[in-house]
C-alpha cells in the first residue's frame, strides 16, 4: 500500500517535472510578462512592445538556425561572424542595388554553411571545432572586406529597418514568417524527420540508408543563411555596417535561446515555438533588468545563470 | 560530441597487413601528429627570417616571446581539459578577470595580488568542473556561461569597465612583471617553468595517467577505477587557475589591470592546442606541442603584423583557415592511425 502511494507520488513528481521542463520556457515568459506590467512604468505601451519585438528579431533568426544545428547534435558557432560578413557584404555591393546587395549577403552564408556542412559531414571535423575555425576566418574576412564602420544610405535599407505594416516592423514580419517556415519544415517535410533521426543517431541514420551527409550539409546552409539574414536585418536597422562589433556574442545568444526554449542538446528533437519563447525570455530578462536600471554587467551575470539553470533542468529530457 | 561511426569498422586488421608497411606508415602518420607543427615553425622562422630584416633582432624576438608567455600559460590549462576530451571557453574571461583582481589586489601587496585572482578564476573553474562532472553538463555550454558571467564580475568590479586599476611601478609585484633575467623578460622564464612542471605532471603522475585515461574513454577509465569526476574537476579547476595567473602575469607586466583583454583568446589557446597535436576527442595529447602551437601562432602574427600592407584582420583569416587545415589533417591521420 505504501508502496503504491509512494510510486504514484514520484510519478506524479516526474509529470510536474516534465511539465516544467517542456512548458516552463513559456512560464517565464508569462510571469516576467506580468511582473513588469505591475513594477516597469510604461511597460504595457505598444511603442515599447514594437521596440522589444525590433530588438528580438535578429537573435530569434540566428536562433531558428541554430536550433537546426544543435537539433542534428551539433552546433553552429560562426553565425556571429557570418552576420559580420553579411553586413561587409551587403555595403559592398550595395551600389548594384539593394536587392543584388542583399543577394551578396546571402550568398555569403551558403558560402560559410557550405564550408562548415562540408567539414562536419566529409571530414568528420567535431561541429565546435569545425564552426570555429569558420567564426575565427570569417570575422576576420568581414574586417578585411570592410576595415570599418560604414554608412548604409539606401531608400530601400532604410524602409526594410524602419518600415512597418499596420504598426507591425517588417523585421517582426519577416521574423515570424521566418518561424513558421522553420516550424514547418522541421515537421512537415522528409528533410526535417531525417534531420532529427540523424540528431538522435547518426550511425542508426546511416544504416537506415538516409543521405546523412547531405542533410548535415543543407543544415548548417540553413544555419548560415538564417545568419545572413540576420545581418542584412541588424545593418537596415542600425543603417550602418559595423563588422567588427555585429553579431559578436550572438552564437552565445542564439545558443541560450535554443537551450532555454526546451532543445536538447544531445540532439534529435527541435523545438521552434521554444526557441522563439527562449529568444523572447531572454530579451524579457534584459530589458527588466536595464528598466529597473541595473548595470550591464548584472545583465551578463543574470544571463550566465538562466543558461546553466536552463541546462541543468534540460538534463534529463534527453535521456528520454 | 560526434562519435565518427565508420572507424570501428575498419578497426578489424590482419596481423599479415599490420607486419606488411602498415607499421612504417603508421609511426609516419604519428610522427606527423607530434612533430608537424614544430616542422612547420621551423619553416616560419627560416622563411620569415629571410624576408624580413627586422624578424630576426632582439627586440622582436623578446616581444613575441613575452606575448607568447601569457597565451602559453592558458594554453597549458587548456591542453589538460581538452586531454580529457573537454574544452574551457571561459579562460578570455578569466584571463581579463585575473589581471583586474591582481590590479586592484596589488596596493595590497605581492601576495594579494598573486592569490586574489588564483582563488577567484580557481573557485570559478572549480564551479565549473562541478557541473561538467557532477551535473554532467556539456563542458561548451557550462563554460560558454561561465565566460559570460567572469566578464560581468569584471564589468562590475570595475564600474562597467570605465575605470582601470593601475600597479604601482616600484612595488615587487610589478617588478615580476617587468624584469629580466639573464635578458629575458621573467615571464618568459615563468611560462618556461610552469610548462617543465605540467609536463612531469602529465606525463609522470597518476593524475596525469587519469587525465589521458578519461579522454581516452571516460568508461573503461571508470571501470578501471580511475577517479572520473575528480580527475574532470581537478583539469577545469587548473585551467581556471592558469588563466588567472596569466591575467595576473600580464598585469604585472602591464602595470594595469586593462578591462578589455582577452576576448577571443580562448579561440586562440584551442587553437594553439589543436595544431600542436592535441586531438580534440581527448586521450591523447602532449604540452610541447601546445608551447609549439602558442609560437606558431605568434610568428604568424607577427609576420603579418611586418607586411605593412595588410592590416591585422588578416591574421584572423590566416588563424582560421590555418586550424582548419589542421583539424582535417589530424583527423585525417587520426583515422590511419586508428585503423590499426
Amino acid at each position: 500500500m505504501t508502496d503504491l502511494t509512494l510510486g504514484r507520488a514520484t510519478a506524479d513528481r516526474d509529470r510536474l517535472l516534465r511539465l516544467l521542463q517542456e512548458y516552463g520556457v513559456y512560464l517565464g515568459v508569462v510571469v516576467l510578462l506580468l511582473l513588469n506590467t505591475v513594477f516597469t512604468p510604461h511597460f504595457l505601451s505598444a511603442e515599447n512592445f514594437r521596440t522589444q519585438a525590433v530588438q528580438v528579431a535578429p537573435v530569434l533568426i540566428v536562433a531558428l538556425g541554430m536550433a537546426l544545428a544543435i537539433g542534428s547534435e551539433g552546433v553552429d558557432l560562426s553565425v556571429g561572424s557570418v552576420m559580420a560578413l553579411s553586413t561587409s557584404l551587403l555595403s559592398l555591393y550595395l551600389g548594384y542595388g539593394a536587392w543584388i546587395a542583399v543577394l551578396a549577403a546571402v550568398a555569403g552564408g551558403i558560402v560559410v554553411g557550405v564550408a562548415n556542412g562540408a567539414l562536419i559531414a566529409f571530414v568528420g571535423v567535431q561541429p565546435i571545432v569545425a564552426t570555429l575555425a569558420l567564426m575565427v576566418a570569417g570575422r576576420g574576412l568581414a574586417l578585411v572586406l570592410l576595415p570599418q564602420l560604414k554608412d548604409v544610405r539606401n531608400p530601400g535599407m532604410a524602409e526594410l529597418g524602419s518600415g512597418d505594416v499596420l504598426g507591425v516592423p517588417y523585421l517582426v514580419l519577416i521574423a515570424v514568417a521566418l518561424a513558421l517556415l522553420v516550424g514547418f519544415v522541421v515537421r512537415r517535410t522528409t528533410f526535417g524527420r531525417q534531420l532529427l533521426a540523424l540528431g538522435d543517431s547518426r550511425p542508426a541514420a546511416r544504416l537506415a540508408g538516409l543521405p546523412v551527409r547531405r542533410v548535415l550539409i543543407v543544415v548548417y546552409v540553413c544555419s548560415g543563411v538564417l545568419a545572413a539574414i540576420a545581418g542584412v536585418l541588424a545593418t537596415a536597422r542600425l543603417t550602418a555596417s559595423d563588422p567588427t562589433s555585429l553579431g559578436t556574442l550572438m552564437e552565445l545568444s542564439a545558443i541560450t535561446a535554443v537551450v532555454v526554449g526546451g532543445t536538447p542538446l544531445s540532439g534529435g528533437r527541435v523545438r521552434i515555438g521554444g526557441t522563439v519563447a527562449g529568444a523572447v525570455l531572454i530579451q524579457l530578462l534584459t530589458t527588466t533588468l536595464i528598466k529597473h536600471d541595473l548595470p550591464p554587467s548584472w545583465t551578463q551575470i543574470a544571463q550566465a545563470v538562466v543558461i546553466v539553470l536552463a541546462v541543468y533542468a534540460a538534463r534529463e529530457r534527453g535521456k528520454r | 560530441m560526434t562519435a565518427d561511426v565508420e572507424s570501428p569498422v575498419h578497426t578489424v586488421s590482419t596481423p599479415e597487413e599490420e607486419a606488411l608497411g602498415a607499421g612504417r606508415s603508421e609511426r609516419l602518420s604519428a610522427l606527423a601528429q607530434q612533430h608537424g607543427a614544430l616542422v612547420t615553425l621551423v619553416v616560419a622562422v627560416i622563411a620569415a627570417s629571410l624576408s624580413f630584416d627586422t624578424f630576426l633582432t632582439g627586440d622582436n624576438l623578446e616581444n613575441m616571446a613575452l606575448s607568447s608567455a601569457f597565451l602559453a600559460v592558458v594554453a597549458l590549462g587548456m591542453t589538460f581539459v581538452i586531454v580529457t576530451g573537454g574544452i574551457d571557453l571561459s579562460v578570455g574571461s578569466l584571463f581579463a578577470l585575473g589581471g583586474v583582481l591582481a590590479a586592484w589586489g596589488s596596493r595590497y601587496g605581492t601576495v594579494v595580488a598573486l592569490l586574489l585572482p588564483l582563488a577567484v578564476c580557481g573557485l570559478i573553474g572549480l564551479v565549473n568542473g562541478l557541473l561538467i562532472a557532477r551535473s554532467r553538463l556539456a563542458p561548451f555550454i557550462v563554460t560558454l556561461a561561465s565566460m559570460l558571467g567572469a566578464r560581468g564580475i569584471l564589468l562590475s568590479l570595475t564600474d562597467e569597465g570605465s575605470t582601470t586599476y593601475l600597479v604601482d611601478k616600484d612595488s615587487f609585484f610589478a617588478t615580476l612583471g617587468q624584469s629580466t633575467v639573464l635578458g629575458i623578460g621573467a615571464p618568459v622564464w615563468i611560462t618556461v617553468a610552469l610548462f617543465v612542471l605540467g609536463a612531469v605532471v602529465l606525463r609522470r603522475t597518476r593524475f596525469g595517467q587519469y587525465v589521458y585515461a578519461v579522454g581516452g574513454n571516460e568508461d573503461a577509465a571508470a571501470l578501471m577505477g580511475a577517479p572520473v569526476a575528480r580527475t574532470k574537476i581537478s583539469v577545469y579547476t587548473l585551467s581556471g587557475l592558469c588563466a588567472g595567473f596569466a591575467g595576473a602575469l600580464n598585469a604585472a607586466w602591464l602595470v594595469s589591470g586593462v578591462t578589455i583583454l582577452g576576448t577571443g583568446m580562448e579561440l586562440d589557446a584551442i587553437s594553439a592546442v589543436v595544431i600542436g597535436g592535441t586531438l580534440l576527442t581527448g586521450g591523447f595529447g602532449f604540452l610541447s606541442g601546445s608551447l609549439v602551437g602558442v609560437l606558431l601562432l605568434k610568428v604568424i602574427q607577427n609576420v603579418i603584423n611586418q607586411i605593412g600592407s595588410l592590416d591585422s584582420a588578416y591574421q584572423q583569416v590566416v588563424s582560421g583557415a590555418f586550424l582548419a587545415v589542421v583539424v582535417i589533417a589530424q583527423t585525417w591521420l587520426g583515422r590511419r592511425r586508428r585503423v590499426l
